[in-house]
């Protein structure tokens, strides 16, 4: 195991951020933790890159205790915060150069590591750091992180705020560097980004609600969903909602998403109400169960 | 060690880069000790002084004309008895009195040995300082003429306790306190902000997680400061020394090896701010109000210790810019070797490792 957390548990003054929380993460696997902002994961980061004390509970990285052993985990990580923390004021070389400096190598050492993100940025490197886009900022930070070749990577948050674009490639590289054998530990709070990592767990409040792979894990969710659309969007979630057979109704992009308490719900019954009630051009059809429908669903 | 030397790039790269320290860094030691030298010095001119001659004789008409011909002095009172004295001062116009005894010649002459009392309105005590110092100083300087030609002496007594102050000039006093407050300014103010930065951006975080030590963190970051504020102690010696004329009456090295102390205290001060500030705005006020103003206000820089009330004299004494001003003016103005300031430099020692050793104590390896 890679990253093995046991019954952690930790709170600031009154607020319980991390609760009973265990989960493990096996060699070369790309794990995510899914949820909201306040969810718990900035904090299980800090707890796992030895910058908190849990409460209760114990874990370890790369096989260190994150107490006992925090000088050796400090040698082997590599941890990129939610917030931009590279030097403003310096070049993207000089904060390159930097880390590998205090981390005892230099960039050459390990440049086949960093290259297909560093070539990206290699353009801008007389740039200061605090003077480049979103996007370009965290493939600096990333290739920060990454330039002693660490065992573990922490991501936290590292796709927010940042275009769809980088973000499709900022994923596409992670998916390489795991190829090379880091273990990546990423939270995020967006729920399609999820879908890339081998396994996620969804957390709310401190808590894990579930852990398996994305695949699997829409399978928690209970019922057959629908996409319903007609004319007037507003008035067909009111019609739904007191269609007296309603499991759950919540707008979904383009769609309503729509559930039945019955295990045999004919979509051709809510047809004929939804006429009733003077809809226009309904559609209704069953769809894919997505991540966020499970979260959702959890949540509840 | 090649991580260190990486650290230490790093902070030169950022107080390169960032103007207003720099401007702090190396336009305020040269703004302030010309401002200083020049504009706020207490030197005086045209000062009213009232005069009382009880003796009315060819030698004191004498002194009087010495002392009404200087720059410094205006004569616009002449007092015919003691209870007049009061009168004048309370009209607030006449700074001094000089008081010139009754048969001032016959005293000097036969007994060579004459008085004179200086009275001066102490609601301002720097000004009363340097006027009878002034006064003092003109009369020895016509005690030497009329004494060149006689075999025994003549003594002329001025009546009051006032500071040795050589050469009439007052921005020597002030190039001690100035060079206090830059270096305080430049070792702790800085480096605390300097260190809290890193906290404040995040950048702490990260290198938290990295091999480097805690103490290499300070270390590193406290270095560049060092290095600056030994240069700003030349800079300040030197603008002493060329502009204002000023001799350095001790050793060098002493001078070299107190002021890398007291940058040392000063250091170690901004380091304990870094550990209990959270955010740079935090350590700035810590530093101006819990630093530069006791510095100024308290280390006798411009208020005399010895006319403060009791309470702010004892507290004066946990002031470190206090004691590096004695040494200062001890090596500086007087010239006194190391077996004069010994205690005041071991206090400062005291005060550095203390500040070391809770710093150390009270600093986080982890962020809580």
């Amino acid at each position: 195991m890679s990253i093995s957390v046991q019954n952690i548990s930790k709170t600031f003054k009154k607020v319980n951020a991390v609760n009973d929380v265990s989960f493990e993460v096996k060699e070369g696997e790309l794990f995510g933790l899914i949820g909201p902002d306040g969810a718990g994961k900035t904090t299980i980061f800090r707890i796992l890159t030895t910058l908190l004390i849990a409460d209760k509970g114990t874990a370890t990285v790369a096989g260190f205790d994150v107490v006992a052993d925090y000088k050796s985990i400090r040698n082997h990580v590599g941890y990129m915060p939610g917030k931009f923390s590279l030097y403003q004021d310096l070049t993207v070389e000089e904060n390159l150069e930097f880390f590998a400096t205090i981390f005892g190598t230099t960039i050459y050492e390990n440049y086949d590591l960093i290259k297909e993100i560093y070539v990206q940025i290699e353009p801008f490197k007389n740039r200061r750091a605090g003077k480049l886009s979103g996007g370009m900022k965290q493939k600096l930070a990333l290739c920060c992180a990454l330039i002693h070749k660490p065992k573990v990577l922490f991501l936290d948050e590292p796709t927010t705020g940042v275009d769809p674009v980088s973000r499709k490639e900022f994923w596409e590289m992670l998916k390489r560097l795991q190829q090379k054998g880091i273990t990546i530990l990423v939270s995020t709070p967006y729920m399609d980004e999820a879908e890339l990592c081998d396994r996620i767990a969804l957390i709310q409040h401190g808590k894990i609600l579930q852990i398996d792979t994305p695949q699997e894990i829409v399978k928690y969710y209970p019922k057959n969903i629908y996409d319903i659309s007609a004319d007037n969007m507003y008035k067909l979630i009111e019609s739904l909602k007191s269609f007296k057979h309603h499991y759950s109704v919540y707008p979904f992009g383009e769609f309503v998403h729509y559930t039945d308490t019955r295990n045999d719900f004919n979509p051709q019954e809510l047809q004929y109400y939804l006429e009733s009630k003077n809809h226009t051009n309904i559609k209704i059809k069953i769809t894919k169960t997505t991540i966020e429908d499970t979260f959702m669903e959890l949540t509840k | 060690m090649k991580r260190f030397i990486g650290f230490i790039k790093k902070e030169f790269y950022h107080i390169i880069r960032d103007r207003r320290s720099l401007f702090i860094l190396f336009g305020m030691p040269i703004a302030q000790i010309m401002l200083f030298g020049f504009a706020i010095t207490n030197e005086i001119q045209n000062v009213d002084i009232a005069i009382l001659d009880h003796s009315k004789d060819a030698t004191t008409q004498e002194i009087i004309h010495k002392i009404s011909s200087s720059k410094y002095f205006k004569i616009t009172q002449l007092i015919d008895n003691e209870s007049s004295i009061e009168a004048a001062f309370k009209k607030g116009k006449v700074k001094a009195v000089l008081i010139i005894e009754k048969d001032f010649t016959k005293n000097l002459t036969k007994e060579n040995n004459a008085n004179i009392q200086i009275i001066t309105d102490a609601t301002e005590p720097n000004t009363a300082n340097s006027i009878s110092n002034y006064i003092i100083s003109i009369i020895q300087n016509y005690k030497q003429e009329i004494n060149k030609n006689t075999n025994v002496p003549y003594q002329i007594n001025a009546n009051t306790k006032m500071i040795f102050n050589p050469e009439l000039k007052s921005v020597f006093m002030f190039v001690p306190g100035v060079m206090t407050i830059i270096l305080m300014l430049v070792s702790a103010m800085m480096t605390s902000i300097s260190i809290t930065r890193e906290k404040e951006l995040g950048t702490m975080e990260v290198l938290l997680v990295s091999p480097l030590k805690p103490y290499q963190v300070i270390i590193g970051k406290v270095f560049p400061y060092i290095f600056l504020a030994i240069i700003n102690t030349i800079v300040i010696v030197l603008l002493s020394i060329f502009v204002f004329k000023m001799p350095i009456q001790g050793s060098y090295l002493l001078l070299a090896f107190v002021s890398i102390l007291f940058i040392l205290t000063s250091l170690s001060l901004g380091i304990l701010i870094s550990t209990i500030a959270a955010t740079q705005q935090t350590a700035m006020m810590i530093s101006l109000a819990g630093l530069m103003l006791p510095t100024i206000i308290l280390s006798g820089f411009i208020f005399p210790v010895t006319s403060m009330p009791a309470p702010l004299q004892i507290l004066s004494n946990i002031i470190p810019a206090k004691w590096f001003i004695i040494i200062l003016k001890g090596i500086m103005l007087k010239g006194v070797g190391f077996t004069f300031i010994w205690k005041e430099t071991l206090i400062l020692l005291v005060m550095t490792v203390f500040n070391i050793v809770l710093s150390t104590k009270k600093y986080k390896i982890r962020l809580e």
